[in-house]
């Protein structure tokens, strides 16, 4: 699978899959989408960046441990949920806002927030074992 | 008023829990001089239930409590009434000396706070669990004495000893406590009633119950094991590996007379009745005459004095379930009396130990001069254990003897039993209290002198009490024996018995035993001979038994994990599709609800191709020469359902089944390159029918469920409702979406944090693979175990 067109595709395909999973995400509220379909997305991206230019590449592109990516979407999906309690609603009622930047209105809501953390906690735990299966350095 | 007692009775409830906190910080300050400190603790609940006297005395009782479970009648809630008032006294009062004690006992000793901690906690247990009134909370405290006793015994954890007792008292006493949970929970189901200040009105409902005998049995086994009663007495001894404050305290006022207070608690309920006034006595004298008949052959004073614990209990157990007024007047004069000289005795025992290094009976003498203080208090203290005026024991023994002497037949043998047992406690009380003060100096590991004012100050309380309490009886049974025999006969009860002579049956049967006493301790070494001749012909007691039955226990559970855990990925899966395959088969095949033949559906050219696809798939899949071909193979059906997916109208479904089956085939490929596997599939033609067997069982059973779900009228409720509000109510369009996030968010919430831990928990298998490829490589899980352990011998080393 290491050949010369693969390794010097992957990264752009890579780029493009994650650019492509944020916009499955972010589109998900009202056309076919969502945290769940974007984080498998993002997860293929990596894995597929990572048979081609080795773990320890993705590792650096993605900065944190993929299971801290996964903490940090746990928590982002319960502060969502907790924000609801915060402004005196039932848990994880969703509240939504909608500031004008640039002058375009842009709906933003915990319901999103919730969803970005979907996302994170399937990229990361997925990626967590994909990468740790494709390591195979340390045995 | 009313209110602010009751609050303060709170606060007494808590003042132990705050003992513990705050006793390792104290004694790290002040060292063993904390003892003052920490003592005032217990003393201001101590004070505080005294004030209660007067009250209860004038027949009141104090309930109080909080809801915890209103929906389920649970509450957190006490009942101060004769009983519980006079054992929360004991237990306050006597644990304010203990704390004392032990701070000169373990004076130096490195873990001294939490030792302190551990007496605290246990105090705070105990205290809770006399005063308890609702069942919850009377279990929780009943078992909460188990552990903090368990720490207490186990408390120089060095000592293989210390730690066999101390499971051993755990596994006996939490046994007890399951069986007094169900007893309980059986009273609660039969009666309706949860807290014990109704149900003492209750009694009649109980008896009559069809379950009253199952309940009785349920509770006494709890009572029975926490009490030592024989067979369960063994444990009690073995507990003398604790510190002797644990011993004083635990083993003469507080935990081992839980049993007892149970019994007593309940004996307005379920007394009265012929299996209470046949299995109590029994039970009891048995005990009884095993408890003395084994001190006798001790030659170690604190095992000396754990025997007769258990002989004491089985009196009161006795005593308890005797039935008549009189007996339980005896009951409540023996507890009280024993609380007070079997704790004072216990701890000039450990005086003795502490100052002279041993507690050998045959090499202890003539201390007299050295520890003169001592030696009066452990007088003071034997004159009530044997019986003798002026002290609080002889009261409590004429009116056993009063209680006692009746013409039936049961009440003869009980009196004869109770004549030979007072008699050897005679002469042990006097062996233990007499016998290391007199005669010639021997020579004793240290040289004895006398202890300083925190050892002696709690044994000579408590035996100065067992004096003054006879010498002014009047005012005593007023305010604590009569407003507790009220409370266990469940009616009004006046005790009157005192030191002025009453020439009498009792007093006859006094002397008798007085006379056998003195007998068998002149002749204590033949005795002890005697003893020790006959345990031998009966071979290995209850103890020996019990190590027998751990160590069955323990065969019996790793047998059972080899049989449940045979450490081979092949059988797991194996047993989990044979029950998979069952579970789907056989429930539709005893209903007779097996689908209708489906119709033939209409299909298009394109979705038949499709079809026609996942097909071709499978296919590969059971006849890839290699694995990496089935692993793909199994992609292609999956891609083709995702196809369908798509054409009847579930995008989302299909992407996400698109994303799963690339990712599935990229992990599968993964672990099969770190699998030590041959690539291609060498199984015997007899397992690969097997498996087809039960891998065609499975397929089927699942087509089988799907086609009836679907048969089945569907209900659109719930779509409509989704339908409806989704842009409304949620303001998106995408409904499954919706759902996932909002809806049902809290759903996902758990979803994706199992999500999380599952990756947490595969890294860490991956992890332990990598580090030990080898060892997982044969699959052998005793060879693993094996290695592991090696592993951590060097990591300890």
């Amino acid at each position: 699978m290491n050949t010369l067109i693969f390794r010097t595709a992957a990264p752009f395909l890579t780029a493009l899959m994650l650019l492509f999973s944020v916009f499955v995400l972010l589109r998900g509220h009202n056309e076919p989408g969502g945290g769940f379909i974007g984080g498998l997305i993002a997860a293929s991206a990596l894995a597929i960046y990572g048979i081609a230019c080795g773990v320890t590449a993705v590792r650096r592109a993605i900065v944190f441990h993929p299971l801290s990516i996964a903490g940090f979407g746990l928590l982002a999906a319960t502060i969502a949920g907790i924000l609801s309690l915060l402004a005196g609603v039932p848990f994880m009622t969703g509240l939504w806002i909608y500031p004008h930047l640039f002058g375009v209105e842009v709906p933003l809501s915990t319901v999103m927030l919730f969803d970005t953390g979907v996302y994170l906690v399937v990229v990361g735990a997925i990626t967590s074992i994909a990468l740790a299966l494709e390591e195979r350095e340390v045995d | 008023m009313a209110a602010a007692a009751a609050g303060l009775t709170f606060l007494a409830l808590c003042l132990p829990f705050l003992g513990a906190l705050i006793a390792p910080v104290v004694v790290r300050r002040l060292g063993h001089n904390a003892a003052w400190l920490l003592a005032l603790l217990p003393g201001f609940a101590f004070l505080h239930f005294a004030s209660l006297l007067p009250t209860v005395a004038a027949g009141r009782v104090q309930l109080g409590g909080f809801d915890w479970v209103p929906s389920l009648d649970l509450r957190f809630s006490w009942l101060i009434d004769g009983l519980s008032l006079t054992f929360a006294l004991l237990i306050t009062g006597i644990g304010t000396l203990i704390v004392l004690y032990a701070g000169g006992y373990l004076k130096g000793h490195v873990d001294l706070g939490r030792f302190f901690s551990f007496i605290f906690l246990f105090m705070g247990s105990m205290l809770g669990l006399v005063v308890s009134d609702s069942f919850l909370t009377l279990f929780v405290f009943w078992e909460l004495t188990s552990i903090t006793s368990f720490l207490l015994i186990g408390f120089d954890h060095h000592r293989e000893a210390s730690r066999r007792a101390a499971l051993q008292a755990l596994v006996v006493t939490g046994g007890g406590g399951l069986l007094l949970l169900a007893g309980l929970l059986l009273i609660w189901q039969v009666t309706g009633i949860g807290a014990m200040s109704n149900l003492l009105k209750a009694g009649d409902i109980m008896r009559a119950s069809p379950f009253y005998l199952a309940a009785l049995i349920l509770v006494l086994g709890g009572a029975f094991t926490k009490s030592a009663q024989f067979p369960f007495h063994f444990w009690l001894p073995n507990a003398m590996e604790a510190p002797t404050p644990v011993s004083a305290y635990l083993h003469s006022a507080t935990m081992v007379k839980a049993g007892v207070y149970l019994l007593m608690r309940l004996n307005p309920v379920m007394g009265g009745t012929m299996a209470w006034q046949t299995i109590l006595p029994a039970f009891g004298a048995a005990t009884l005459l095993v408890g003395t008949l084994l001190a006798i052959r001790q030659t170690d004073l604190k095992l000396k004095l754990a025997y007769t614990t258990v002989s004491s209990l089985g009196l009161l157990v006795m005593l308890t379930g005797f039935g008549t007024d009189y007996a339980v007047e005896a009951a409540v004069l023996y507890l009280v009396a024993h609380s007070l000289f079997k704790g004072a005795l216990f701890m000039v025992a450990g005086i003795v130990d502490h100052e002279t290094g041993t507690r050998d009976i045959t090499r202890l003498g003539g201390l007299r001069s050295a520890m003169p203080l001592t030696f009066a208090t452990a007088l003071a203290a034997a004159v009530s254990m044997g019986g003798l005026p002026p002290a609080f024991g002889f009261l409590a023994k004429e009116e056993i003897y009063a209680a006692l002497a009746q013409s039936s037949p049961a009440a003869i043998i009980l009196t004869i039993i109770a004549v030979a047992g007072n008699a050897l406690m005679f002469a042990i009380a006097f062996a233990v209290a007499l016998k290391p003060f007199i005669g010639p100096r021997t020579e004793t590991p240290h040289q004895p002198h006398e202890a300083p004012p925190l050892l002696w100050l709690g044994p000579a309380v408590l035996a100065l009490l067992g004096l003054l309490s006879a010498l002014f009886s009047a005012p005593w049974h007023a305010y604590v024996s009569s407003p507790m025999a009220s409370a266990v006969g469940g009616k009004a009860l006046e005790i009157s018995v005192s030191l002025s002579p009453h020439i009498g049956l009792p007093l006859a049967l006094s002397l008798v035993t007085v006379l056998i006493g003195i007998l068998v301790y002149w002749q204590l070494d033949r005795a002890r001979f005697l003893m020790s001749v006959v345990l031998r012909a009966f071979g290995p007691g209850p103890d020996r038994g019990f190590d027998g039955f751990i160590f069955g226990l323990v065969r019996l559970s790793h047998g059972v994990s080899r049989l449940l855990q045979p450490g081979r990925l092949e059988i797991y899966v194996t047993v989990t599709f044979l029950c998979l395959a069952a579970m789907l088969l056989i429930p539709p095949m005893i209903h007779g609800e097996l689908p209708a033949m489906p119709a033939w559906p209409n299909l298009q050219w394109h979705e038949a191709t499709i079809f026609l696809i996942a097909v071709i798939g499978v296919t590969a899949v059971v006849f890839a020469r290699d694995r990496l071909t089935a692993i793909v193979s199994l992609g292609i059906q999956g891609f083709a359902v995702a196809v369908i997916f798509l054409l009847f109208g579930a995008p989302d479904l299909s992407f996400t089944q698109f994303m799963v089956e690339t990712l599935a085939v990229v992990i599968l490929a993964l672990v099969m390159t770190r699998l030590r596997l041959s690539p291609s599939d060498r199984r015997p033609p007899l397992a690969r029918i097997a498996h087809a067997v039960l891998a065609t069982a499975c397929g089927s059973g699942f087509a089988l469920l799907l086609l009836k779900v679907t048969q089945a009228p569907f209900d659109l409720t719930l779509t409509a409702f989704f339908n409806q509000y989704s842009k409304l109510i949620a303001h998106g369009d995408n409904v499954v979406n919706v759902i996932i996030v909002d809806f049902r968010g809290t759903d996902t919430l758990g979803e994706i944090a199992v999500v999380a831990i599952t990756g947490l928990a595969i890294l860490a298998l991956i992890r332990i693979r990598a580090g030990g490829e080898r060892k997982l490589a044969t699959n052998d899980p005793d060879l693993e175990e094996k290695l592991g352990f090696e592993e951590g011998m060097e990591a300890k080393r």
